[in-house]
C-alpha cells in the first residue's frame, strides 16, 4: 500500500533538473511521476520510480542528497468532490497531509494522486476502512508499462 | 645582562631565578630538556613516532636547538583526531589531572598532567605572579573559571604556592565579586580583561569606586585584548593591568607573563621553547619578525607538545627588558593565522562559523564563507552543503534549517549572515581541504 518516493535536493539554477533526469535515463530508470517544489534558492525534486533502491544508490553515488519517503497513491474519481472525500477521511483520522501531486497515468474516468501524509500507515488504515483502497506499488507499476509515461522534461524556472 | 632584578620595586621571589639565567646556561638547559622531551614523545606517542619516521628522523638527530626546525609540527586537529588520550605519553596511573577545552567540533581537546607536570605549572604561575610584583601577603581574587578550563586551577595553585591568600571565587556573580573585592581587601585579581571591564561598569552603577580599594594589579588573559583596553582599565580602576599568555595544549595560563615593565609577556623559556614561523611556508623566522608562534614544551611528561602551532600571530623580541629577565618576550597577539576576517567591524573566525553550524547539525557540513561588498556594505554569505541527515523533504523544513543556521551564526559570531543551502560537492575542495573563506570585497 505504501509507495516509495525519492526526494532530491536541488539548487535553483539553470540545468540542475536535467542532471538527475539524465542520470536516470541512462540507467533506464523510468520516472513514473514527479513533482517539483521550489523557492528562490533551492528546490526539491520528488520522483516515483519502480526500482527506487537502484535510483537512490545511483543518485547518491553522483553526489545528490537524497531522502526516501513513504507515499500513498489513491485513485480519485474525475469529478467534483473526488479529492474532498479523501481528505475528509484522513482529517477525521487526525492525519496531516504534507503535500500531494498527480500521476500521469489514469484509467477511464479516474485519476491517481500521490499523497505525503505525516502518518502514512494511519492514513491507509483510515482510507481502507472507508473503502478507499490505496493503489499498491505493483498495480501502479504494471499500469505504467501499458501507458506511455512522460519523462522529466520540465525545467526549473 | 644583569642576573638580578634591577627595578627597585620588583618583588624578587627565589622561584623566579630561572628568569635571570645567563643565555648560555638557559640554552644548555633548553637543549638538555628538549632532547629528553623528544625522546619521551618518540617512545610513547605513536603519532609523533610515525611523523618522525616519515622524515627519517630519530631522537638522536636533535643535537642542537636549531635541529628543532627539522621536527614535525603538532596542530590542534591532532588533539581532536586522537581524542581523548591519543597524545598522552604517560600511563593513566601516572596522570593526576585532566583538563579539557571546548573544541569547535563538539568534542573537547583533553590535556593531562603528571604530578611533576603540575609542579612545573605551579612553578611558572608563581613566577608569573612574582613577575608583576605580587608576593606573600597579597590577597588574590581568582575569578577565572574553575573546572575543566585550565585558568581557574592553574592560577589557584600558583597563587597559593606564591604564599598569597587566594579567594577561589571563580567566574560570574558580579555583585558578589565586587562585595568580596571590597570587603576582603583584595589586592590583585585574575580574570579575563573583558570580564574586568564588565566589573568596572557594574562597580560604577553600584557606586563602588575601585580606585579607592586596595586593588593594585590585574592578571588578565585567556582572550586577546588591546593596548587601548589596558589604558581604559588602568585609568578607570587605578590598577596595573598585566597580560598573561597561555593555552591548555601547552600547559594552561603561565606560558608567558608580563613583568612590571608591561612590555609584552616573557616566555618561561626554560619550560616552553618558542619559535616564530611563516605560517604559509612554515619556515622559522628570526627574532623581531612577525609570524605564527610555535611552542615546544621542554618539561612536560604526560603530554609533551612538539612544535605546537598556536595560530597566534606575534613576534619575539630578545631585546633586554629593564626588569633584567633574560627571557624573550612576545608582542601583543594581534591576530590569528587561521583565516580570521573582519566583517562590519566584527572579527570572525571560520571556527566560530563551524561552531555555529555544528550546534544546528551535530556534525560539521562542508561550508564556505563568501564575503562581498555592495554599496559600501559588507555582506557575508555562508554556503552550506545539504547532507542526507538534515535534508527534510519539505520546503518548510529546509527553510527552517536555513533560519536555524542563520540564527546560530548570529549568536556565535555576533554578525548576521545569509545562509545558502547548496548541493553536496558544490564547494570546491583543494588538496582535500576546502577553502573556507572567499573574500570578493574590493578593499
Amino acid at each position: 500500500m505504501i509507495i516509495k518516493q525519492i526526494s532530491i535536493f536541488l539548487e535553483n539554477k539553470p540545468g540542475e533538473l536535467s542532471r538527475p533526469a539524465k542520470l536516470l535515463a541512462k540507467a533506464h530508470l523510468n520516472i513514473l511521476t514527479l513533482c517539483l517544489a521550489d523557492t528562490q534558492d533551492f528546490g526539491i525534486l520528488r520522483i516515483i520510480v519502480r526500482e527506487w533502491e537502484k535510483a537512490k544508490a545511483l543518485l547518491e553515488k553522483n553526489g545528490f542528497t537524497v531522502r526516501v519517503n513513504d507515499m500513498v497513491a489513491l485513485e480519485v474519481q474525475d469529478r467534483p468532490g473526488g479529492l474532498a472525500a479523501i481528505l475528509e477521511v484522513v482529517e477525521k483520522a487526525g492525519v496531516n497531509l504534507e503535500y500531494m501531486y498527480g500521476f500521469t497515468l489514469s484509467k477511464a474516468g479516474k485519476g491517481i494522486l500521490a499523497f505525503r501524509f505525516d502518518n502514512p500507515e494511519a492514513a491507509v488504515t483510515a482510507l481502507s476502512r472507508k473503502g478507499l483502497q490505496p493503489v499498491g506499488g505493483l498495480d501502479l507499476f504494471e499500469r505504467s508499462t501499458k501507458v506511455a509515461v512522460k519523462g522529466a522534461t520540465k525545467k526549473t524556472a | 645582562m644583569s642576573s638580578q632584578p634591577t627595578k627597585s620595586n620588583a618583588a624578587f621571589h627565589p622561584v623566579s631565578s630561572p628568569d635571570f639565567l645567563p643565555l648560555a646556561q638557559l640554552q644548555d638547559l633548553q637543549l638538555q630538556r628538549l632532547k629528553s622531551t623528544v625522546q619521551n614523545a618518540y617512545d610513547h606517542v605513536a603519532l609523533f613516532r610515525q611523523r618522525m619516521a616519515e622524515r627519517d628522523l630519530k631522537p638522536a638527530d636533535v643535537r642542537s636547538l636549531k635541529d628543532l626546525a627539522k621536527l614535525p609540527f603538532t596542530v590542534k586537529a591532532d588533539l581532536r583526531d586522537t581524542y581523548p588520550f591519543g597524545l598522552f605519553a604517560s600511563p593513566m596511573r601516572d596522570i593526576v589531572r585532566l583538563h579539557a577545552s571546548s573544541g569547535t567540533t563538539g568534542k573537547p581537546i583533553v590535556v593531562a598532567y603528571t604530578h611533576e607536570d603540575l609542579l612545573v605549572w605551579t612553578n611558572v604561575m608563581v613566577r608569573s605572579f612574582a613577575a608583576c610584583g605580587l608576593h606573600q601577603g597579597d590577597i588574590i581574587q581568582n575569578a577565572y573559571g574553575y573546572g575543566l578550563f585550565t585558568g581557574g586551577l592553574g592560577a589557584h595553585y600558583g597563587a597559593e604556592a606564591l604564599g598569597a591568600t587566594v579567594i577561589p571565587i571563580s567566574g560570574g556573580n558580579t555583585q558578589r565579586q565586587l562585595m568580596v573585592m571590597k570587603d576582603f581587601g583584595v589586592t590583585a585579581i585574575c580574570c579575563t580583561p573583558s570580564y574586568f571591564l564588565h566589573l568596572l561598569d557594574q562597580a560604577s552603577e553600584l557606586g563602588v569606586d575601585i580606585r579607592k580599594l586596595p586593588l593594585r594589579a590585574g592578571v588578565f588573559g585567556a582572550e586577546p585584548w588591546t593596548e587601548s583596553m589596558r589604558r581604559r582599565i588602568e585609568v578607570e580602576s587605578g590598577i596595573k593591568a598585566y597580560d598573561i599568555y597561555g593555552l591548555s595544549e601547552i600547559i594552561g595560563p603561565g606560558v608567558a607573563m608580563e613583568c612590571q615593565c608591561q612590555a609584552g609577556p616573557h616566555i618561561f623559556e626554560d619550560h616552553f621553547y618558542p619559535e616564530i614561523i611563516d605560517p604559509k611556508t612554515e619556515k622559522p623566522l628570526p627574532d623581531g619578525e612577525e609570524g605564527e608562534l610555535v611552542l615546544t614544551t621542554l618539561s612536560k611528561a604526560a603530554m609533551p607538545m612538539i612544535r605546537y602551532r598556536t595560530r597566534d600571530i606575534t613576534a619575539l623580541t630578545a631585546e633586554c627588558c629593564e626588569c633584567g629577565r633574560n627571557l624573550r618576550r612576545i608582542k601583543r597577539i594581534s591576530r590569528r593565522s587561521d583565516d580570521m576576517f573582519i566583517i562590519r567591524g566584527v572579527n570572525v573566525y571560520p571556527s566560530q562559523i563551524e561552531t555555529a553550524l555544528l550546534r544546528v547539525e551535530g556534525t560539521l557540513p562542508h561550508y564556505q564563507i563568501v564575503l562581498t561588498r555592495e554599496k559600501e556594505l559588507d555582506n557575508m554569505e555562508v554556503m552550506v552543503e545539504v547532507t542526507a541527515e538534515v535534508f527534510g523533504d519539505t520546503v518548510g523544513a529546509l527553510e527552517a534549517l536555513q533560519a536555524r543556521l542563520g540564527k546560530s551564526i548570529e549568536t556565535v559570531a555576533g554578525v548576521r549572515a545569509n545562509v545558502r543551502l547548496v548541493q553536496p560537492r558544490t564547494i570546491q575542495r583543494s588538496e582535500g581541504k576546502a577553502k573556507r573563506v572567499v573574500d570578493q570585497r574590493k578593499m
